[in-house]
């Protein structure tokens, strides 16, 4: 695999198209494609309209954060008993989207499964910011959270030291693993990308701001090679990351003793839950984002088709974490569990949310069976959306209604997220966005490098199909 | 730093010194040694920029260095951050007063006072300030216990909305000014013989007041002046029924202790009387069974309002006034009562019937009490239903009289005084501590409202108020002078039984606050003379000085007077005929009015600690709604906070509901004292806007209780805010209930209610669950195979039950004991003032943000399943402090270890150490932990300060919090434990430390003390085959256990 391609893109010899890459495609357009997005194109009205809300979001959120950091948190609806509310539902929420990421750029990379590569750049750009987003919730949420280094191994005079058994330590650990290598894998992913838009870029202070973080980058047989090695290297350190952090994310409920949040099923459930929601967020935005800058040759219906099924998968794998919490809590005789799944969140105060939960993440995933609605857009769209929407309800019923009923009845209690719990979960949908935003504009949404790879590898194919015999054709 | 010494100086010889001090004249101010020598050292030490040796700069700075200086100066200036220190005397006692040993507190015996009886108390003081107030054991109406309000009252006495100055009309003046203003006054009137004069005071047991107030009164100074006693909360019905029932004035003292069967026609004895801790005490030991209470006491009660005597009854029925009355009529005939009034009717029905039987059954062992609510006739008539069942002098006693009277001729009611106020006949009013404009009865004008276009204080030409506040009072009095608290004054009170305290005071008066007795004593001398010696001479009697003296200190110290209790009077009982029986009203509704229990008549409204006490019943904070049945509420299509609009006699008050299961039907009860607001003069920040004013629909003739108010629904909607959503147990085993008779049978086995088989637990050394047949009976399947080890197989490690030295050193425990518990909450206060707990008002505790480290969980039961449920449900209170687990849930999950456990087996948190995530809070199944959302101390107020426990960190915003069994109790003695053992032993003995709640408990319900002592009090509970732990299934084991509840029904009676 150590095919060296000239990051100039002259030599046009490869010419290739497929369900995964639309048109006619060479290495010249797919640079040309890629690299004027960021290079050439003005700023559009569409993007200045979708900047400005997202940056208006995030004014917001630093906002509601200066207001939370200068009066404390009880500016949120949190209480006794429901001491978390959106705080570790936003948490779990934005890993669980980021999960999508390190999933496609990682373990498909290594099944060597070829369509994760024109949607893997802004798929891991999404985890990182997604990451971002998650990361800054439990800094927020602490009651003193200038104080949160403590939570850090950190040699001290006072001998004091975090405590292990916490599953909120493990958190520590498991999140900022999570943000530094997908960070890693993203960065060295651009390497060859960053050295384009280097050599391409005609404004010198450009060029300069893409040379530096292009570290030098030529193009050499020697680069590509240790090139390769090290992105194969953290794509096989973030593969078992993809489980093992949302099983820790897990384990923050499930090492608790709330029914609702006792029980085994969760790390599973919640690690096919999160690559469920990250899926929906891909889908979500690559859809417009293939629209709006003409990239639909190369986020093809094939991607979308694709990511629709791995969401029909999941969201059946989540579908059937729920029967089993709810058989599991009949099946277990255990009072207090058997209130809280099969009364107190079918027929209880959150009823409601609970019921949309189920149609959101059960009922309307179904329609993912069918072909015809795989294929169109629009219904596409606005299912990932809904299931966005469905897995930020289950976060919430497993945060908010195990602990708004648990053992002792009077102690029950009600929560509601006020309006700074809105803004600020909102103002982390404009961080996010704005980074996004920027993300297009600055960087290749799509790997350049690696397109041109996909490009060389289906023509070849297309060469060999042509020329060898139809069996030999499908051992490529 | 200049590192030159003191030798760098040269030596300098004393007689030189001697010889410079000698040759000058007038003080010489010198700074050393050096100085005052004058050696060229010190010369050019004071002249030189920099030390001898410091290597100066004479270089130009250039631009590098410059920067580096600048550098260095910015570390620097952080370093030098570090170490500046307030400038600020530290001087030592020149002479140390007597006992102060500065973090050691004293304890002052004195006495609390309430609706003018006194009650035994114990003062902390520290270092001159007094911070906690704990029940007198050798007083007899606290032995002790204190009540909430004697809890709270060390906050009232640092309000910082106190009244703190004179005033006249308004205007801030001094105390010289209106002292010369009382001595022009006293001149004038001493000519008319004080026709013009006229005193307003509540309920006077004091022999110092009443003495002065008998000198006033008297021929040698106002003759004709007279002397009105209102309270709006008291006891004028009880009085006045004794006076009807024997022609005298006497005192009744009921004894619960020596009754068998006690019924209540509305009396809640349990919060409401001078005795009613000691009758809540009485009332626990008989209920507790064992081989010296054979014959359990059984409790009756008959009430509209559901109070906690109702909710300790046996039986309970929820009855309207008029049915009270009757049933009292009922009960008279049946006991043979012969002369009752024509106009009595009686109740049929077929409870009341077994009730006379059982009463019947303990003649002389029986008692039947009338509550302050019921008219005087009633009274009179539960006199003559005692002395028919042969109780007088058994359960029930006749004494001389406590409370102070006014002259023949010169006592009057609050009415005559409004009507004197109208015919112009007063020109001067002294009102002692009262606070007419807002809890008289509206229809006597005092307050500016309806009809009255201003206060009828303002006819009077000199009103001179004496107030705790600047209050509603104050602003239409033409003086007000701020009185003394309780705890800053001297003074004397009587108790139930007559038994005589002096209040000494604790502190000087913050505020230059004065008494009613130097108010009199103006009047009596021309001058004011100190409280102190206006007592002494009220007790000096006829003693010589030196056994004066040790009377004294031997009063002062013991917190009663030898000797003081009133004597017992021998009564006959006067013919009954001819008493005029209550009139029943007409109209759908019966309107009650009921002290509100925890701010009771009002006088506590500017108290946050009692506004966010829950209300015991109804468990709602910061207001008081108008309570009402289910039944009613259906009726009229109400809900919990519906705007409810009352008209009673063309006043109206719009208020809102509050369903109260157990309430009578077709009844509303409206609490006191709330409603107060800045509008109408009152200057509580706490208190002001809270509630509705109730007072204002209440009248003479309506007094508790009236009929005729219209109810209309008006579609409004008012938040109101309960600290308990849910009033069921849904199926839970978490109050275990059982008969006396069933416990006699079997003291390991007895049905519940609730389906649930109250089971044996055995305390072993673990104190954990041995649920035998546990999992069967309850559908809990516990953790792990043995429920003894626990968690697979997980045997509780030593330390927790021996020291790391291996000596047994103290297992901490406590055991509550819901037999007991009559939910009065005074425990909740106590805790509160012992730790330092916040108010954080009623919006927060709307979001669910109480602070409260022990709460009483109050549940509802209906037993029989055809009944409606709230028509009159069981009620049951649980107080649920931290369990202190062994294998506490909160511990594992803290990511920064704030909350770990000590080799004590105390669940200890670290609010230094704590970052907020509330992980701890989310994992507890009880609920216990408390999170500061916000700043809620208040670390401003300066007397706020003074408050507090010096002993307990006061917490900051985003910290945990919880019960910490008064673990700075704990620790002081241990520290006494190890000074006093030889071999440094830190073991306690079982019973030698108390928890403040513990300590308040008026039943003893609470028992704490050290486990490893089996001898202890704890360690016998834990092995009362009644003990169970509160979900024993999580195999937490709970250091925290629970005596079942045993009551006593009539067989006879069907529920």
């Amino acid at each position: 695999m150590a095919q060296v391609h000239s990051t100039h893109g002259h030599e046009d010899n490869g010419h290739a198209s497929s369900e995964i890459l639309g048109g006619h495609q060479s290495y010249t357009t797919v640079t040309d494609t890629i690299a004027d997005v960021v290079l050439k194109r003005p700023l559009g009205k569409a993007w200045l309209f979708g900047f400005a809300i997202s940056f208006a979001l995030l004014m917001m959120f630093l906002f509601a954060v200066t207001n939370l950091l200068v009066r404390g948190i009880g500016i949120w609806g949190v209480n006794i008993p429901v001491g978390w509310g959106f705080d570790i539902v936003n948490f779990v929420w934005w890993i669980g989207i980021g999960h999508a990421g390190t999933l496609i750029s990682a373990i498909l990379l290594l099944l060597k499964q070829d369509w994760r590569t024109s949607i893997n750049r802004f798929a891991e750009a999404m985890t990182l910011f997604a990451v971002a987003c998650a990361g800054l919730y439990p800094l927020m949420h602490m009651g003193r959270p200038w104080l949160f280094y403590w939570l850090m191994p950190l040699p001290n005079t006072m001998a004091l030291w975090p405590q292990f058994r916490s599953p909120l330590e493990f958190d520590v650990f498991a999140v900022s693993t999570y943000a530094t290598v997908s960070l890693l894998f993203w960065y060295v992913g651009l390497i060859p990308d960053l050295a384009t838009l280097r050599d391409r870029a005609t404004n010198p202070l450009i060029k300069k701001l893409y040379a530096i973080p292009a570290l030098g980058w030529r193009g050499s047989a020697i680069h590509w090679h240790r090139y390769r090695t090290a992105y194969l290297l953290l794509a096989g350190i973030a593969t078992p990351l993809v489980v093992s952090v949302h099983t820790i994310v897990a384990l923050d409920f499930t090492i608790g003793i709330i029914p609702g949040w006792h029980t085994t099923v969760f790390p599973p459930y919640f690690v096919a839950g999160a690559i469920f929601s990250g899926f929906a967020m891909v889908a979500t935005l690559a859809i417009p984002l293939r629209s709006y800058f003409g990239l639909k040759d190369y986020i093809t219906d094939k991607h979308l088709d694709n990511m629709a099924k791995v969401m029909l998968v999941t969201g059946l794998i989540v579908t059937y974490g729920y029967m089993i919490e709810g058989f599991m809590a009949w099946y277990g005789a255990n009072t207090y569990e058997r209130y809280q799944m099969l009364v107190d969140r079918p027929t209880g105060a959150y009823k409601h949310d609970w019921w949309l939960l189920i149609l959101c993440n059960c009922v309307m995933t179904q329609l993912l069976w069918f072909k015809s609605i795989r294929n169109n857009i629009i219904l596409l769209w606005l299912i990932s959306l809904v299931i966005n929407v469905g897995m930020w309800l289950e976060r919430y019923v497993i945060v908010v209604i195990s602990l708004h009923s648990d053992f002792l009845p009077s102690s029950w209690g009600m929560y509601h997220g006020t309006v700074w719990d809105y803004m600020t979960f909102y103002g982390t949908i404009g961080l996010f966005m704005t980074l996004m935003f920027l993300f297009v504009r600055i960087l290749p949404a799509i790997s350049i490098a690696e397109m041109r790879e996909l490009v060389h590898e289906l023509h070849e194919r297309d060469e060999a199909r042509t020329q060898a015999t139809p069996p030999a054709a499908r051992t490529v | 730093m200049s590192n030159r010494t003191r030798s760098d100086f040269g030596s300098q010889d004393l007689s030189e010194l001697r010889r410079k001090l000698a040759g000058s004249s007038g003080p010489q101010y010198w700074r050393s040694l050096e100085e005052l020598a004058g050696t060229e050292e010190f010369e050019r030490y004071l002249h030189r920029e920099f030390p001898e040796q410091a290597a100066e700069w004479h270089d130009p700075v250039g631009r590098r260095q410059f920067l580096q200086l600048m550098g260095a100066s910015l570390a620097l200036a952080g370093v030098s951050g570090c170490v500046v220190r307030p400038e600020d005397k530290i001087v030592p006692y020149v002479k140390a007063p007597e006992h102060v040993v500065p973090g050691k507190p004293l304890y002052y015996a004195s006495a609390a006072v309430q609706e003018g009886y006194g009650s035994g108390i114990l003062v902390e003081s520290h270092l001159g300030r007094p911070t906690k107030v704990e029940g007198n054991p050798s007083h007899p109406a606290s032995l002790g216990a204190t009540d909430l309000f004697t809890q709270a009252s060390i906050l009232n006495l640092y309000d910082p909305d106190r009244s703190q100055s004179v005033t006249l009309n308004g205007h801030l003046t001094s105390w010289d000014a209106l002292l010369n203003a009382l001595i022009d006054l006293r001149t004038v009137q001493l000519a008319k013989k004080g026709a013009g004069v006229r005193f307003l005071t509540g309920t006077v047991t004091s022999p110092t007041v009443a003495r002065l107030m008998d000198q006033v009164l008297g021929p040698k100074f106002f003759p004709q002046a007279r002397w009105h006693q209102y309270e709006p909360v008291g006891h004028a019905n009880r009085r006045a029924g004794i006076r009807l029932a024997t022609g005298t004035d006497a005192e009744a003292v009921h004894h619960i202790d020596k009754a068998d069967v006690v019924v209540s026609l509305d009396a809640d004895f349990l919060s409401w009387g001078p005795s009613k801790l000691r009758d809540a005490r009485n009332l626990a030991i008989r209920r507790e069974p064992g081989p010296e209470n054979k014959n359990p006491i059984r409790l009756y009660v008959v009430e509209p309002t559901p109070s906690i005597t109702g909710a300790t009854a046996d039986h309970r029925w929820p009855l309207s006034s008029e049915e009270i009355q009757a049933v009292a009529a009922t009960l008279a005939r049946a006991v043979g009562v012969s002369d009752l009034p024509s106009a009595a009717t009686e109740l049929k029905a077929p409870w009341l019937a077994t009730l006379v039987a059982d009463l019947q059954k303990s003649k002389g062992k029986s008692l039947v009490l009338a509550g302050e609510t019921q008219p005087p006739a009633i009274h009179a008539l539960v006199h003559a239903i005692n002395q028919a069942l042969g109780n007088v002098g058994q359960t029930l006693t006749y004494h001389e009289p406590v409370a102070a009277l006014a002259p023949e001729g010169q006592s009057g009611s609050i009415s005559e005084l409004a009507d004197d106020i109208r015919a112009g006949r007063v020109e001067a009013l002294f009102i002692l501590g009262n606070n007419p404009v807002y809890d008289a009865p509206s229809e006597l004008g005092f307050a500016a409202t309806g009809a009255e276009s201003s206060s009828l204080l303002l006819k009077v030409p000199t009103v001179v108020h004496l107030g705790l506040f600047n209050d509603e009072t104050a602003q239409v009095s033409t003086w007000h002078i701020p009185e003394a608290h309780f705890l800053e004054s001297w003074g004397d009170v009587r108790a139930f039984d007559g038994s005589a305290t002096i209040i000494q005071p604790l502190i000087a008066p913050l505020y230059g606050g004065r008494t009613a007795s130097e108010v009199l004593s103006t009047l009596i001398d021309g001058t004011p003379l100190p409280s102190r010696s206006l007592v002494e001479d009220t007790w000096r009697g006829n003693r010589s000085d030196s056994d004066f003296t040790a009377f004294w200190t031997k009063s002062l110290h013991d917190g009663v007077i030898a000797d003081s209790a009133a004597k017992p009077k021998s009564v006959s009982l006067k013919p009954l005929a001819d008493i005029s029986w209550p009139k029943a009203g007409t109209g759908k509704y019966e309107l009650l009015f009921r002290p509100d229990p925890t701010i009771w008549d009002g006088s506590h409204s500017n108290n946050g600690w009692l506004q966010e006490l829950p209300k015991p019943m109804t468990r709602v904070v910061w207001d008081n709604p108008a309570l009402i049945s289910k039944k009613t509420a259906d009726q009229e299509g109400l809900k919990d906070g519906d705007i409810l609009k009352l008209t009673l006699n063309g006043r109206i008050l719009k208020v809102p509901v509050w369903v109260n299961p157990g309430h009578a039907e077709d009844a509303i009860t409206l609490t006191l004292g709330f409603g107060r607001s800045e509008d109408a003069g009152y200057r509580g920040r706490v208190g002001a806007g809270v509630g509705f004013d109730t007072y204002s629909l209440r009248t003479q003739n309506g007094f508790w209780s009236t009929r005729g108010v219209l109810v209309e629904k008006t579609g409004e909607n008012y938040p109101l805010y309960s600290t308990q959503g849910h009033n069921t147990m849904v199926g839970r085993d978490l109050i275990r209930t059982g008969t006396h008779a069933d416990y006699a049978h079997d003291p390991t086995i007895g049905p519940t209610p609730y389906g649930v088989v109250m089971h044996h637990e055995a305390a072993g050394d673990h104190g954990a669950a041995n649920g035998h047949g546990h999992a069967e009976e309850t559908g809990i399947t516990p953790h792990g195979a043995d429920p003894a080890k626990g968690l697979i197989g997980f045997e509780y490690p030593e330390p927790y039950r021996r020291r790391n030295d291996g000596e047994l050193g103290n297992r901490w425990g406590m055991s509550i004991n819901l037999n007991a518990c009559i939910g009065c909450a005074a425990c909740v206060v106590a805790c509160q003032a012992e730790n330092n707990i916040p108010v954080v008002g009623k919006d927060q505790v709307g979001r669910g943000r109480e602070m409260h480290w022990l709460r009483i969980d109050r549940y509802y039961a209906t037993e029989s399943r055809d009944a409606e449920p709230s028509a009159n449900p069981a009620t049951h209170f649980q107080p649920i402090p931290c369990m202190h687990c062994e294998t506490a849930p909160c511990e594992m999950v803290c990511p920064v270890e704030a909350t770990s456990h000590s080799a004590e087996g105390l669940n200890e948190m670290t609010y230094n150490r704590c970052v907020g995530t509330r992980y701890c809070s989310n994992n507890c199944p009880y609920k216990v932990r408390r999170f500061n959302f916000f700043q809620y101390s208040d670390q401003l107020t300066e007397s706020l300060k003074l408050q507090r426990n010096p002993d307990v960190s006061v917490r900051t915003r985003g910290v945990m919090e919880k019960c910490t069994y008064c673990v700075q109790r704990l620790t002081k003695a241990r520290i006494e434990a190890q000074i006093k053992s030889p071999d440094g032993n830190d073991a306690v003995p079982g019973d030698a430390v108390a928890t403040a709640c513990q300590q308040a408990c008026p039943t003893r319900a609470i028992v704490f003390g050290n486990m490893n002592d089996r001898s202890s009090a704890v360690a016998k509970a834990k092995e009362d085959p009644r003990n169970y732990s509160l979900l024993a299934e999580l195999n937490t084991r709970p250091r925290t256990t629970y005596l079942a509840k045993l009551t006593n029904p009539n067989t006879a009676i069907e529920a």
